[in-house]
């Protein structure tokens, strides 16, 4: 009788525990479907970053998006639509520097990315301030992160939306950031 | 209660009706459906111009070929059961033996008509043959215009080329041809491979990657057509769709010497406060309208945008509020196109579709 008891409250007990287990994992993330406008005529900021092996400065701005796995998506999305494609390929890079490979020139955390895009860099790259919402350059910013690994797996992005032309973001394996040396490029800007 | 009794009735009467017509009603049904299929604005059956009466014409003769031939068939094959059944009244009654005679008959009207199957199949052949050669034999002596398209994953990039330079211009989506004037096309592609199809002027062409199509064809009537991506090519193919204007030619003209010009200065002080947001957000990264800054070709071309009929590969009629849509979040009426959402406030927006609705 006891055993009987006991069998009841193990079997339903477990029950409610792969309940609440699933229950809890329908909410993961906060995920925002309209981000807010860009802002026209922002003001011009003086970048402080050196290319190469300069030491960069440390900046402690939070990028709102690494941890959201929709955000992920939208930026590899926009990674095609705002035709980074154009220069950088699909990460292998072309006339642009590659952006899967562990060499940085401009900074690797999410903050460096994001001046790097909005303010553009010597010899090529353009700025985007003002055409792209800040939002979405901290989207794409965390998806050039996914490209070599930088995110946990479970965030960065697992397919592609059409052929896929290298692994997906989720299998890469983490590579170790290095500051590389001056560029060529970089050299006589 | 009687009124139960009356649906009942109606029912069962209608039932058995249905029953009884259904034999008049599926033909009768599938004609009217059959009916919809001539006459459109984007149909094989409906030629406009001589490349299409070509394909239309071994249309019709393969139609009428197989038909008369279905049509034999059939009859003698009723015939032959007909004939069966009154040789053979006894259906388990083992069937006569076989003379020698009748086996050589029944030699002759298998190899009969196996020759004439062959024959026909090869008269098809032939004919196809010579529809094809006829379609592109005289390429090289059609100087008429010539315009390049090329196919984008999902839009048709077009450029009217011209021996002065001044005069090439690019637009999309929207063909403008003279009636009666050979038009060549150069059929490119820089993504995917798609298939230039207007049904009424011509036959399908794919567009590949790294490769130049061409093909002539001619409108004889002038009118509109319709053409549509014949190559699947991604999520969009279906909204990937185009219009033929074919003009007379004064008019042609006229539509073209407005293309060249550069586009409208900004007429009222809401235009330009458009114009500025236009350049001053993404939209200037994609799209060039001539005489601004804004010179990218990554997206269609806007220089004369409300002078097109439809945005969005011919998707949408274009107008204010499908524009503000289309600008908006085009990924809601689009799923998967290029165009990222541009979110502006009110005032932009309005001040944005003004200067987009002066683009004449």
């Amino acid at each position: 009788m006891h055993s009987k008891k006991a069998k009841f409250v193990s079997r339903n007990g477990r029950a409610l525990l792969m309940l609440i287990v699933v229950v809890s994992a329908c909410k993961r993330e906060q995920r925002q479907f309209d981000p807010p406008p860009t802002t026209t005529n922002p003001a011009i900021v003086q970048s402080e970053l050196q290319p190469g092996g300069a030491p960069q400065p440390q900046t402690s701005t939070k990028s709102p998006v690494e941890e959201n796995a929709n955000a992920l998506s939208d930026g590899k999305r926009l990674f095609s639509l705002y035709n980074c494609t154009g220069c950088h390929a699909n990460g292998g890079g072309a006339i642009g520097p590659a952006l899967m490979d562990e060499t940085w020139i401009y900074g690797s955390d999410p903050a460096s990315i994001h001046s790097t895009i909005v303010e553009g860099r010597p010899n090529g790259m353009p700025s985007f301030r003002g055409k792209i919402s800040d939002y979405q350059v901290w989207e794409l910013s965390a998806y050039v992160r996914s490209l070599s690994g930088q995110l946990r797996k479970d965030v960065a992005p697992g397919r592609s939306d059409d052929m896929n032309v290298h692994r997906s973001e989720q299998r890469v394996e983490r590579k170790t950031p290095q500051q590389s040396t001056i560029p060529k490029a970089a050299e006589q800007p | 209660m009687s009124n139960k009794l009356h649906i009942a009735v109606a029912r069962r009467f209608w039932c058995c009706a249905v029953r009884r017509a259904r034999f008049v009603l599926f033909p009768t049904l599938t004609a009217l459906l059959l009916t919809g299929c001539g006459g459109g604005l984007q149909s094989v059956l409906n030629p406009s111009g001589p490349q299409s009466e070509h394909i239309s014409g071994l249309w019709w003769f393969m139609l009428i070929t197989c038909t008369i031939v279905f049509v034999l068939v059939m009859i003698l094959l009723f015939a032959a059961v007909v004939k069966g059944r009154k040789g053979f009244p006894d259906p388990i009654a083992p069937p006569e033996k076989e003379t020698r005679e009748s086996e050589r008959r029944r030699g002759v009207v298998v190899a009969v008509a196996t020759a004439i199957t062959i024959a026909i199949l090869f008269v098809f052949i032939v004919d196809s043959f010579f529809v094809g050669r006829g379609m592109t034999a005289e390429l090289d002596r059609k100087q008429g215009i010539n315009i390049e398209v090329t196919g984008h994953q999902w839009w048709w990039e077009v450029r009217y080329q011209d021996v002065d330079a001044s005069s090439i211009f690019t637009t999309a989506n929207e063909i403008h041809i003279p009636v009666g004037v050979p038009v060549t096309f150069s059929l490119k592609a820089n993504d995917v491979i798609h298939s230039f199809w207007v049904p009424n002027l011509h036959g399908k062409k794919d567009l590949i990657p790294g490769k130049i199509s061409t093909i002539w064809l001619q409108a004889d009537k002038p009118g509109i057509y319709r053409g549509q991506c014949a190559e699947y090519c991604g999520h969009q193919h279906a909204h990937m769709a185009l219009w033929i204007f074919a003009e007379p030619r004064e008019q042609f003209d006229a539509w073209r010497r407005a293309q060249i010009q550069s586009a409208a200065s900004p007429a009222t002080a809401s235009e330009q406060r458009g114009q500025q947001v236009f350049l001053s957000s993404a939209c200037v990264m994609c799209h060039a309208i001539n005489g601004t800054p804004a010179g990218s070709n990554f997206g269609p071309n806007l220089t004369h945008l409300a002078s097109r009929k439809t945005i969005a590969a011919a998707t949408l009629p274009n107008d204010r509020q499908h524009l503000a849509q289309w600008v908006d979040d085009s990924q809601q009426i689009k799923p998967g196109n290029r165009m990222p959402p541009n979110k502006f406030s009110p005032e932009d927006m309005q001040a944005l579709l003004d200067y987009l609705q002066s683009l004449k």
